[in-house]
């Protein structure tokens, strides 16, 4: 087990150094001069005119996001700042010295072009947001879906069966950029009903003197529409799998079996069909992961959430090459994480796969 | 006299599956629903169009429409006559034309109003905010979604193929380079990988997302492919076919690669519906095709920016929705279809 974990984790590293080579490359063959481009506020090439003083500006950006130095040399201090490394003194006019690379303790992904801020700073207050959301969202899915999984494959044929295959297969092909569009169309609109408000997280004039109860009711009222988006993309994915999964099972020889000494059904269905069955949804947590910040994009760019999502969506529009790169390289690593995760508790549930050696 | 105990006795793989692919009323129907997709994609100019089908003008009879075709294609020219003509006020003796006469690029400026812009008799689903129909740009949009949907494929399908069959095959270290970059490729954010590049790049072209969807989606191929190839790599008629002398590639191509046709064409058709939606999603957050080129992802990026015009939201959804529920079918029902529990 630990030696199959360290041949994993060892190769992450190739891994992750495509990952920011990319990442790094993307922004760098990217048109335009990012400097310039801040100067001219985003328009191209400088709205306000190149004089002299517009140069001196361009010239000082280009040294403070150390656009003045080779390619190969940005990347090392990019990478470096992102295993917590301060590269500042490790090239000062033409000269190389590596030790003078210190150890600081905190990722540093660059300063962002929007603000000058901090990218980690920015994306650490985002985090809470949308790591919320999306751990709400995926436990009510499986809450909801795994009962319903059950029903449907233990009643197969019956009407609840088919009205439900029917409903979650077209939840399967409504997509989530779709539903969010009419739900803020329909219900967020004067013009039709208006009983959800359409951005935001919590009201304006939210205090904090509020009670817990007021807290909660307002920012229930505002995520509600969110929330339902984010449920029934993730609940539509997992049912799908579930009641395939539990079809599968039922056909086992071991449910045969378990029938034939004298159990009663429930047991039949609870103790040694539904366990196995589990089994595979563990690794839907981890095809879950990479959606969860293109999704949070989509969502959160629709109702205004202030989470990653929205962080990213900013980014792009902005051209913020440095937290663009964060967002890419962070949602690769949480992907990587991920896989591994799934791959560990997989071994866990089901006694059947071991990544150690066999012993016999 | 032997005769087959059962008519069904000796098919070939293939037939098996078409055969169980016809049972599935569903899968049926979805390919119904795509063919016509498909056919108003390709009369898309014929269907809606601001240029009469067929016209008189100073006694002469013009096709203005299947001129314009022949000048997309470079074959014919509008010279200097027709070259800047505005076809709707040309002085025509009689003119017929499309039945939805609008261009999806056309405006139309005199619409003001919210209720000018909503669906009326003269504009079955209304406009956008700058006067484009909205059932034009739907109709032309199908052409767009289909042609991302089946070139990414296109392009998914030949690198999984080739890499998954070669990494097969050949094993050892091609094996372990080719199954390493799989790997890597899996754990890109594809939406996020796609969305950066084309915000990033000055203008995205619909080359450049049919080309990072491709080049993004053939892992899961790659990686049918090279389990199917060593799984048949050491059967009987492989080891037969290679004592004959017949060439790698030609025993792939022409052994191996029958029986997993089937199997390849669910990937296929799921891979079809996420090109789809990633352009869609593109498109809707701003970020896809030009601001020239309306397709359905586009149209309901409009619905954002005036949240009033109700049908800009509903509309190029449906279309969407529809397209993806096909497709989605059609991949379910080919599932059932290479189920070998079903073959008896």
């Amino acid at each position: 087990m630990w030696q199959y974990l360290l041949k994993r984790i060892l190769l992450f590293i190739p891994t992750l150094f495509i990952i920011t080579l990319i990442s790094f490359a993307v922004s760098r063959l990217a048109p335009g001069d990012p400097a310039a481009a801040k100067v001219g506020q985003g328009g191209e090439g400088g709205t306000s005119g190149r004089g002299t003083l517009n140069e001196k500006t361009i010239e000082l950006i280009r040294k403070q996001w150390h656009l003045d130095k080779p390619v190969w040399k940005q990347y090392v201090i990019w990478t470096g700042g992102l295993m917590c490394f301060s590269m500042d003194s490790v090239f000062t006019d033409g000269n190389t010295n590596w030790s003078a690379a210190t150890f600081t303790g905190r990722p540093d992904f660059g300063k962002s072009f929007q603000d000058n801020r901090p990218v980690f700073d920015k994306m650490v207050e985002r985090v809470p947001v949308t790591l919320t959301m999306n751990l709400i969202a995926i436990i009510l899915a499986y809450l909801i879906a795994v009962p319903m999984g059950i029903y449907s494959a233990t009643h197969p044929g019956t009407l609840a069966d088919r009205i439900s295959t029917f409903v979650l297969f077209a939840l399967y092909s409504l997509p989530v950029f779709w539903i969010g569009t009419l739900a803020i169309t329909f219900l967020s609109n004067p013009e039709f009903i208006s009983i959800f408000p359409s951005s935001g997280l919590r009201s304006p004039s939210f205090s904090v003197n509020w009670s817990i109860w007021k807290k909660l009711l307002d920012y229930s009222w505002h995520l509600a529409l969110p929330m339902i988006v984010y449920v029934y993309a993730d609940f539509a994915f997992i049912s799908r799998q579930m009641r395939s999964s539990m079809l599968e099972v039922i056909r086992q020889d071991y449910v045969r079996t378990a029938r034939a000494k004298g159990l009663n059904e429930r047991s039949v269905i609870y103790r040694h069909a539904l366990r196995n069955a589990l089994i595979p949804l563990i690794t839907l947590v981890a095809a879950l992961i990479p959606n969860l910040i293109g999704g949070s994009v989509i969502i959160e760019s629709i109702f205004s959430i202030p989470g990653m999502g929205e962080l990213s969506f900013k980014g792009l529009v902005a051209r913020d090459y440095p937290l663009i790169m964060a967002v890419f390289t962070v949602s690769a690593v949480l992907t990587l994480v991920g896989m591994l995760v799934a791959d560990i508790m997989y071994s866990f549930a089901d006694p059947r796969i071991s990544y150690g050696k066999k012993t016999s | 006299m032997s005769t087959p105990l059962n008519k069904n006795d000796g098919e070939s793989y293939g037939a098996f599956v078409r055969r169980q692919f016809r049972k599935s009323t569903f899968g049926m129907l979805s390919v119904w629903v795509v063919g016509v997709i498909a056919v108003v994609a390709i009369l898309a100019d014929v269907l809606a169009n601001d240029k009469p089908l067929v016209c008189s003008l100073r006694g002469e009879i013009l096709f203005p429409v299947v001129r314009e075709f022949g000048v997309s294609l470079g074959i014919a020219s509008w010279g200097a006559e027709f070259g800047t003509a505005d076809w709707k006020s040309l002085p025509y003796d009689w003119a017929m034309m499309p039945p939805i006469p609008y261009a999806p690029g056309s405006t139309d400026k005199s619409l003001v109003t919210l209720n000018e812009r909503s669906p009326s008799l003269a504009h079955l689903l209304g406009t956008d905010d700058i006067g484009r129909d909205v059932l034009s740009g739907l109709i032309h949009g199908s052409r767009y979604a289909l042609s991302i949907g089946f070139v990414a494929m296109s392009i998914a399908l030949t690198i999984g193929i080739i890499l998954g069959a070669i990494a097969g095959f050949f094993g050892g270290i091609i094996d372990i380079i080719i199954s390493r970059l799989i790997e890597v490729v899996i754990t890109f954010p594809r939406f996020f990988l796609i969305i950066t590049i084309v915000a990033l790049v000055e203008q995205g072209t619909l080359w450049l997302i049919m080309g990072l969807i491709g080049l993004t989606g053939w892992t899961s191929i790659a990686r049918f492919m090279r389990a199917e190839v060593l799984r048949v790599r050491h059967l009987d008629f492989v080891s037969a076919a290679t004592a004959l002398g017949y060439s790698t590639p030609r025993i792939i191509f022409r052994h191996v690669m029958p029986n997993a046709i089937a199997p390849v064409l669910i990937y296929a058709a799921f891979g079809i519906v996420s090109a789809i939606l990633f352009e869609s999603a593109l498109s809707f957050l701003g970020f896809g095709v030009p601001p020239t080129v309306v397709t359905w992802g586009s149209v309901l990026h409009k619905a954002r920016a005036s949240t009033y015009s109700w049908w800009l939201a509903v509309f190029p959804g449906l279309m969407i929705f529809v397209t993806v529920s096909a497709f989605n079918l059609i991949g379910d029902a080919l599932r059932d279809a290479t189920d070998p529990r079903l073959r008896s």
